[in-house]
């Protein structure tokens, strides 16, 4: 197998949850294409870790699951907070910082 | 993909049909004007990449993949979309005002990157799998990479915490 | 061409007659009146030295006056003695200053220093008490150094300084009392009337050096006398001199500023308005004798006019018109030396050359005589005034001094036979005969009677009748005293001679009219004694002809000898004189006198004759023309031009620089300054603002923006590491 497969799957994968992060108005749904990009670095890492024949990049890629987890967790916490606050979670709406 | 004469025809022939699933999957998530499909979408990703993990002989990775991203991740992703009171149903306005900015930005990026790895990584051959045993692994986690081990478990307790924290009602 | 050693000291030394006075005028100027310890230097304040110079100059004049007679007895044709030394040099001509000692110039040495001596001792006395006593000697003297300077000038720019240095101190003589408006502006018609005459002076000098190239006068003669000299250029030279000596000399029409200057006191008057500087023209024709002799055709068979006669002769007439309807005693005596001057110069024309140099020398004695008894009238009988209708009459008996000398110099002056007039100036009337000039010959026996009608109007005026005005104030006795004493006073006050109100009169007021001190007497009777006896020194009937011999070799150019003297020709003149003191003295009778008349106030009741007494009054209107018409002319247009330019060219070009100053100021402050500078620096703060309201919407606290722009930004940074890794 070539080595291009994976990584090119992965960069199309990054691509689109690229596109999601910046397209998308729901900020669950952002979350959600950072998930997609995030699974694309893993699959990136074992890719890697498969041709140097490395363990290194299993743990890599098994830590960042575990990151990922934390993140979503706390960025869901976040998301229900602004929506109790403001009955809303579309990001048009969260300008507050705008110059 | 030149993987003609390759005894390998058969995992490539599994790789190319789960990326195609995953990338439609992909695709959907961003594009979906349901939120619970986007998610179901991003499950079906997920389990795509975990077969993926499989084609890469790391069955460690491709577990823990199941059982924490599609078995804990989505869950709490499903749970925020019904607290969130995402309608249910076909919603008009889940794209932001500027969401065509998202499409030259997303192709630049892949023209890049393509025609990196192409140049870079042109003809490298993955081995024969080679079984990537736990014990090993486990080695690799608590002996070399033992202090981020214990930073990860500080950051999930911290956003455990956090996330109790910001998401009490009182 | 110098003459041997043997000429004698005084001849060798002559150069020190005019330096004498010069040095004295320099140090009358710087310390005549220096004070030490509170107390004067020279007692005179400076007059001493003045008088003292003189002195010696005509100590010294006598002397080469003697050493030259002795020079030219028994010698065929003198030369003169001739020193030069070069002044400065440019351009390889040389400018020298010297002395030419021939016959004229020991002639006027002699008698500029005499006559300078004897006015000088007379100031002593006259202007006493002035109010610039030490400037007026000053001046004298100087006058005196210049026209010694020019009388033996070697050369025709000796001969020019002297003239100006004359023609200088006749203005600050003119104008001594200067507070009075009148005396200055007679002080500049004199200067600028001669002024207009140096034209022609300078121009005459300049053709003669562009033609002989040379300034000196021996140089002159041999060029005047060159056959091949073109007469064209003699001519000009000679008219354009004569120019000069028109102005200097008060000829027709240029006479006019000598009446003007008897605004000056009496002893200037005495000395240079009628017996040294206005002779000064005479003195030029005659020394350069072969130039107008030659340029003129004076003298050429059949000529019966040339410019210098006819001139002469206008002037005589004249001025003698003139001289009977003046009131002023020194005005009849200016218009007599105008008068005389004519007669001068016509004899220069005639070709009479000898009798015209010798009137010169005569008409110096006898009419500084006449002056000075004015003066001397004036000082102690009609109080400071000169009217002789006002302040004079029947002086008579009171001044017997000054009316005998007075007496003598008329005589001298009308031609009475055995008088020094008749010798001289009758011999010029006889030369113009004999020359056949005839016209002028006429002329001259015409002016010989008009000369004497009005002397004997101004001396009956003056001595006889009944005293008027000021001599009349004190005829009486004591009982008029304290009337006259205030009124006295009063006339004081009016005083128009600038004298301090007599501290340092010898005598008390009020005074009788009586002679006056003998500083003043004794000249006069010096000089009227002169006018009696240097007469004879070229008396035709009595066949002395000592001054003939001495000059006669300065003429220069061949003369024709005059005729033989003959009473018989003397005749004419003397019936003139008889007839014209016979007719003179009844007319003033008549007019003046008590008796009543039907001539008396006939001019006022006769319109023809009153037309000519008018025109008689104005002077020709003459005056009117030079002063009204001719310089109105010129200096008005050009005063109007130069006002013109003034205002409308160097005002407009300060104002239109000021204005271009201003109208710059102006653009520069609305195009540059406001648009420009204005626009840069709002500029930039527009344009700042305007780049942070464009870069605003990138601060859209938008995620998603913040996503794509973060996103955007990795990958054109990726493309770049990849294109300049590639």
């Amino acid at each position: 197998m070539l080595l291009n497969e994976f990584l090119l799957l992965g960069a199309v994968l990054f691509c689109i949850g690229v596109y999601g992060v910046i397209a998308r108005k729901n900020a669950v749904m952002v979350l959600m294409s950072i998930e997609v990009i995030l699974n694309s670095v893993n699959i990136n890492l074992l890719a890697f870790s498969q041709l140097h024949n490395n363990l290194d990049g299993n743990v890599f890629a098994l830590y960042i699951i575990a990151v990922a987890a934390a993140e979503v967790g706390v960025g869901l916490a976040m998301v229900l907070l602004i929506y109790r606050n403001r009955k809303s979670i579309s990001l048009d709406e969260l300008s507050e910082m705008k110059g | 993909m030149l993987a003609a004469t390759d005894l390998d025809v058969a995992q490539n022939v599994a790789f190319g049909i789960i990326a195609v699933i995953m990338v439609v999957s992909a695709i959907n998530v961003v594009r979906s004007r349901n939120v619970v499909h986007a998610a179901l979408s991003l499950v079906a990703l997920m389990a795509g990449a975990a077969a993926q993990y499989l084609l890469l002989a790391a069955e460690f990775v491709a577990v823990t993949q199941v059982l924490v991203y599609i078995g804990a991740v989505m869950i709490l992703f499903l749970f925020g979309v019904m607290l969130t009171r995402a309608r249910v149903g076909r919603e008009t306005d889940l794209n932001n005002k500027n969401w065509a900015i998202g499409i030259p930005v997303a192709l630049l990026m892949l023209g890049a990157m393509v025609y990196v790895l192409l140049q870079g990584f042109g003809d490298d051959r993955l081995q024969p799998t080679s079984q990537v045993s736990t014990a090993e692994l486990s080695d690799s986690i608590f002996k070399p990479f033992l202090l981020p081990f214990w930073a990860l478990s500080f950051v999930l307790l911290a956003a455990v915490i956090g996330a109790i924290v910001l998401a009490r009602k009182d | 061409m110098l003459a041997e050693e043997t000429a004698g000291w005084f001849l060798e030394h002559a150069w020190l007659i005019p330096l004498i006075p010069g040095i004295a005028f320099a140090v009358i100027i710087l310390f005549g009146k220096r004070e030490i310890g509170g107390r004067r230097v020279f007692p005179l304040a400076g007059a001493e030295i003045g008088l003292a110079s003189m002195v010696a100059a005509l100590v010294l004049a006598i002397g080469t006056a003697y050493q030259w007679i002795h020079y030219v007895r028994g010698v065929e044709d003198p030369e003169p003695v001739i020193k030069s030394w070069t002044w400065w040099q440019s351009g390889g001509v040389k400018f020298g200053l010297g002395e030419h000692i021939d016959g004229l110039a020991v002639t006027m040495l002699f008698l500029v220093t005499l006559i300078s001596t004897l006015v000088q001792i007379y100031s002593l006395e006259y202007v006493r008490g002035d109010r610039r006593y030490t400037h007026f000697f000053a001046s004298l003297t100087l006058f005196s150094a210049g026209m010694l300077t020019m009388v033996l000038a070697e050369n025709m720019v000796q001969l020019i300084l002297g003239w100006e240095i004359m023609g200088l101190c006749s203005f600050l003589l003119i104008g001594h009392w200067w507070e009075e408006e009148a005396n200055s502006r007679a002080a500049l018609k004199a200067f600028l009337t001669v002024r207009v005459g140096d034209v022609g002076l300078l121009v005459g000098t300049a053709i003669m050096f562009g033609a002989a190239g040379t300034f000196t006068i021996s140089g002159l003669f041999d060029w005047a006398n060159d056959p091949a000299t073109s007469h064209t250029v003699l001519l000009w030279a000679s008219v354009a001199l004569f120019i000069g000596c028109i102005g200097k000399s008060g000829q027709f029409p240029l006479h006019t500023w000598l009446p003007d200057a008897m605004a000056g006191p009496t002893p200037v008057s005495s000395l240079l308005h009628s017996s040294t500087m206005v002779v000064a023209g005479v003195f030029l024709v005659a020394r350069l004798y072969p130039v107008f002799h030659t340029g003129l055709m004076i003298n050429v068979v059949g000529q019966h006019f040339n410019l210098i006669a006819v001139i002469g002769g206008i002037t005589i007439i004249i001025a003698a018109g003139l001289a009977f309807v003046q009131n002023d005693i020194k005005k009849v005596l200016a218009y007599s030396t105008v008068s005389q001057l004519g007669y001068m110069m016509m004899g220069l024309g005639v070709g009479a050359w000898v009798p015209a140099v010798f009137h010169i020398f005569t008409h110096a004695f006898f009419k500084c005589c006449l002056f000075l008894c004015a003066g001397s009238v004036s000082h102690t009988a009609s109080h400071h005034s000169f009217d002789m209708k006002k302040d004079m009459g029947g002086l008579a008996r009171k001044l017997p001094i000054t009316f005998g000398t007075w007496i003598l110099a008329t005589a001298a002056l009308c031609g009475l036979p055995l008088m020094s007039g008749f010798f001289s100036k009758d011999e010029i009337i006889d030369f113009a005969g004999h020359f056949h000039y005839t016209v002028f010959f006429v002329i001259g026996l015409i002016g010989a009677m008009m000369t004497t009608a009005y002397m004997t109007r101004a001396t009956y005026l003056t001595f006889f009748g009944e005293p008027r005005g000021a001599a009349a104030h004190f005829v009486h006795g004591d009982a008029h005293d304290d009337h006259h004493a205030v009124a006295h006073d009063v006339h004081d006050v009016h005083d128009a001679h600038g004298h301090e109100p007599e501290p340092a009169h010898a005598r008390p007021l009020p005074f009788a009219p009586t002679d006056s001190p003998w500083l003043i007497t004794v000249p006069l009777l010096i000089l009227g004694f002169f006018s009696i006896v240097s007469g004879y020194l070229n008396a035709a009937a009595f066949k002395t002809n000592f001054f003939h011999r001495w000059t006669e070799a300065a003429i220069g150019v061949e003369v024709p000898e005059g005729g033989a003297f003959k009473w018989v020709n003397a005749l004419p003149s003397i019936i003139m004189i008889a007839a014209g003191f016979a007719i003179s003295l009844f007319v003033c009778t008549q007019i003046y006198g008590t008796a009543d008349s039907r001539l008396k106030g006939l001019t006022q009741r006769r319109a023809v004759l009153r037309g000519g007494y008018q025109f008689l009054v104005n002077k020709y209107y003459l005056d009117y023309l030079y002063e009204k018409v001719i310089v109105h002319a010129i200096a008005h247009p050009i005063a109007a031009a130069a006002y013109w330019v003034n205002q409308n060219v160097l005002d407009g070009v300060v104002n239109a620089v000021g204005i271009g100053g201003r109208k710059t100021g102006d653009w520069v402050y609305k195009n540059v300054d406001q648009r420009v500078v204005d626009g840069a620096v709002n500029g930039s703060g527009t344009v700042a603002r305007g780049t942070g309201g464009v870069l605003q919407p990138v601060q859209s606290g938008k995620v998603s923006m913040y996503g794509a722009l973060l996103f955007g930004a990795a990958a054109v940074g990726a493309l770049v590491l990849v294109l300049v890794n590639s």
